[in-house]
């Protein structure tokens, strides 16, 4: 919707906003030429899972958090275990971890599939939807629709099922795949390779939106490989930080437009997390496969155009195949699918890479195992005022545009982030202003 | 062979009436049967997928019939001008229904030959709520809309 009031203000005013994961709005308010307000309203009623998780078992959370998602439940249940073994003082088997990281391959595959063709390559493409961007891309869509069961089917393989996996538990899994299960499902993984390397060709010949953004990022960066699982936080100031440090560096405030918090990293303009931030902090641990699907892109080692996100997307579909066959290859089994997590008093965090951004959790457990605390940070908090900040650059330069096309133009922008509005409040509509 | 698939989540009320369903037609062991439920529409077109005759049963909502009211539509790529459904709200995937799945895979020509959408009527779709006592009535009758279901027609308009 969009209305012009009196003079030559204008108004722009999305109420609900397409293609995104939940429900949110957009408001932008132009007066005299200048952009003067741009707010993502995320109504979606706030979930207060983090007050229900107070009173329940050191064992619930990765269950119970699952939930605030049907797109990234595994991310929610790897920051939990992560934080709950934190607490309790466990660091789980390499072998494990390398399971979780499978099974972590299974998610970025299916989200990002999901957003690249059915959210996303409508708007480079000029159709208002997957549907009727099927109509003339048939073999696109079919290609993303392979990669996103191929990447539920690894999620079934190890998490027992797509949607809220039930095969995870603190210390690990109740029950491992065997190398038989594996080596059955590899050519389903080779196979989502190629249409991955496809796919960044594809995306890579979109035509992409001028917008350059200063946004400082912030990413996990892993001993070795492309951070999915585990790591500590890095930043392109040259911040270096373990989760445990993470309240000291990014504080969460309430705004009055947004049922969802907004973070803020201390002492910075502005911050992004997710794919841009993880490749321009990790690009030298790309596969090589996925390293070279990048270059052969054209994607500089820091990217900074924000609808460049699409590329860096692809790439990291490629990443998480390559990685997935790699743990596949490497596996000779583990001695336990778990192993114990006593309960103890503690504080613990964790924090690892959902498909749109780090994801932070913290909980306190009183000696007995109880949540007396808890606290999730989701990467679409973490990324609302770089959404913004992205709007009023992209609207400001873009006021000549009809209401129409600048509305249609400012929702590809937001969804650049893939923004997860479910998780936030735990997202959107349109409104540009213009007076 | 036709598959019966029972979309939908038993815990979500009156929207566990696709599994409630599946369940009771497997216990009729009907030949030439198979069943599966499927928890999410976007996995209509992977579980349909080289089927040639598909019954869905879903939940519905219809503020003009009584809750338990069951409806049948024909709505197969041998239906040619299928009857309108609404699209999905374009919410995204949280919102991707039955409808987006059924454009979806027309567009893509992956639609069953035969497909009959079987509708429950729903009241309640809290979390945690069973069948509400209208919708646990029909899912009898519903069952038997499914059994009925005959050999290939040379049409099933709706």
């Amino acid at each position: 919707m969009t209305h012009r009031p009196d003079g030559d203000g204008r108004v722009l005013h999305v109420d609900t906003l397409a293609r995104v994961e939940g429900e949110g709005g957009m408001y932008v308010r132009v007066h005299d030429g200048e952009v003067v307000d741009v707010e993502l309203r995320i109504y979606e009623p706030p979930r207060f899972f983090e007050g229900l998780l107070r009173g329940r078992a050191w064992t619930e959370p990765p269950d119970i958090t699952a939930r605030i998602c049907g797109i990234c439940p595994v991310a929610y249940q790897m920051s939990a275990c992560l934080a709950i073994e934190q607490a309790c003082g466990v660091v789980v088997p390499d072998e494990i971890r390398r399971m979780r990281r499978l099974l972590y391959c299974g998610e970025w595959i299916a989200s990002h599939a999901l957003h690249v063709y059915m959210l996303h390559a409508p708007d480079f493409l000029g159709y208002p939807g997957a549907v009727e961007m099927a109509r003339d891309h048939r073999a696109l869509v079919e290609q993303g629709l392979r990669l996103k069961q191929a990447g539920n089917a690894l999620l079934e393989l190890v998490g027992g099922r797509a949607i809220h996996p039930v095969n995870v538990r603190l210390g690990g899994f109740y029950r491992l795949p065997t190398r038989d299960d594996l080596l059955a499902f590899r050519p389903v993984l080779a196979g989502a390779l190629d249409d991955a390397l496809a796919t960044v060709r594809a995306v890579a010949a979109f035509e992409i939106p001028d917008l350059e953004q200063p946004h400082e990022y912030l990413s996990l960066r892993s001993e070795s490989g492309y951070p999915l699982e585990s790591g500590s936080f890095v930043s392109t100031s040259g911040r270096a930080f373990d989760a445990r440090e993470f309240d000291t560096h990014v504080v969460e405030e309430q705004v009055q437009h947004s049922h969802a918090l907004h973070a803020r990293l201390v002492g910075a303009d502005g911050f992004a997390v997710g794919p841009l931030a993880r490749y321009a902090l990790n690009h030298d641990r790309l596969t090589p496969v996925a390293r070279q699907a990048a270059d052969d892109a054209g994607l500089p080692a820091v990217c900074r155009n924000p609808f460049r996100s699409i590329v860096v997307r692809a790439v990291e579909i490629v990443e998480a195949c390559r990685s997935g066959l790699d743990v596949i290859d490497g596996w000779t089994g583990a001695p336990a699918a778990a192993v114990p997590v006593p309960a103890r008093a503690g504080t613990g965090y964790g924090a690892t890479e959902a498909p749109r951004g780090t994801l932070v959790h913290r909980y306190t457990l009183d000696t007995e195992g109880t949540v007396t605390d808890a606290v999730i940070v989701p990467p679409t908090s973490q990324n609302q005022p770089a959404i913004e900040s992205d709007l009023r650059a992209f609207v400001q330069t873009r006021l000549d545009l009809p209401d129409d096309e600048l509305t249609r133009q400012c929702e590809q922008a937001i969804r650049n982030y893939d923004p997860c509005i479910s998780c936030a409040t735990h997202f959107l509509t349109l409104t540009v202003e213009r007076t | 062979m036709t598959l019966v698939l029972g979309l939908g989540s038993p815990d979500r009320g009156d929207d566990g009436a696709g599994p409630a369903v599946a369940a009771h037609v497997r216990a009729l062991g009907l030949p030439g049967v198979r069943v599966r439920v499927v928890g999410d529409p976007s996995r209509l077109l992977e579980a349909w997928s080289g089927e040639p005759d598909v019954v869905v049963v879903d939940a519905v909502r219809a503020d003009d019939e009584p809750a338990g009211t069951v409806l049948a539509i024909e709505l197969g790529a041998q239906v040619r001008t299928p009857a309108t459904m609404p699209a999905g709200s374009g919410g995204g995937t949280h919102t991707l229904g039955l409808a987006d799945a059924v454009r979806l895979a027309r567009a893509l020509d992956a639609l069953p030959q035969r497909l009959l959408v079987v509708g429950i009527v729903g009241r309640t779709f809290t979390l945690g709520a069973g069948l509400s006592e209208a919708v646990r009535a029909a899912v009898e009758s519903a069952g038997a809309v499914v059994a009925s279901r005959g050999g290939p027609r040379a049409d099933a308009g709706p």
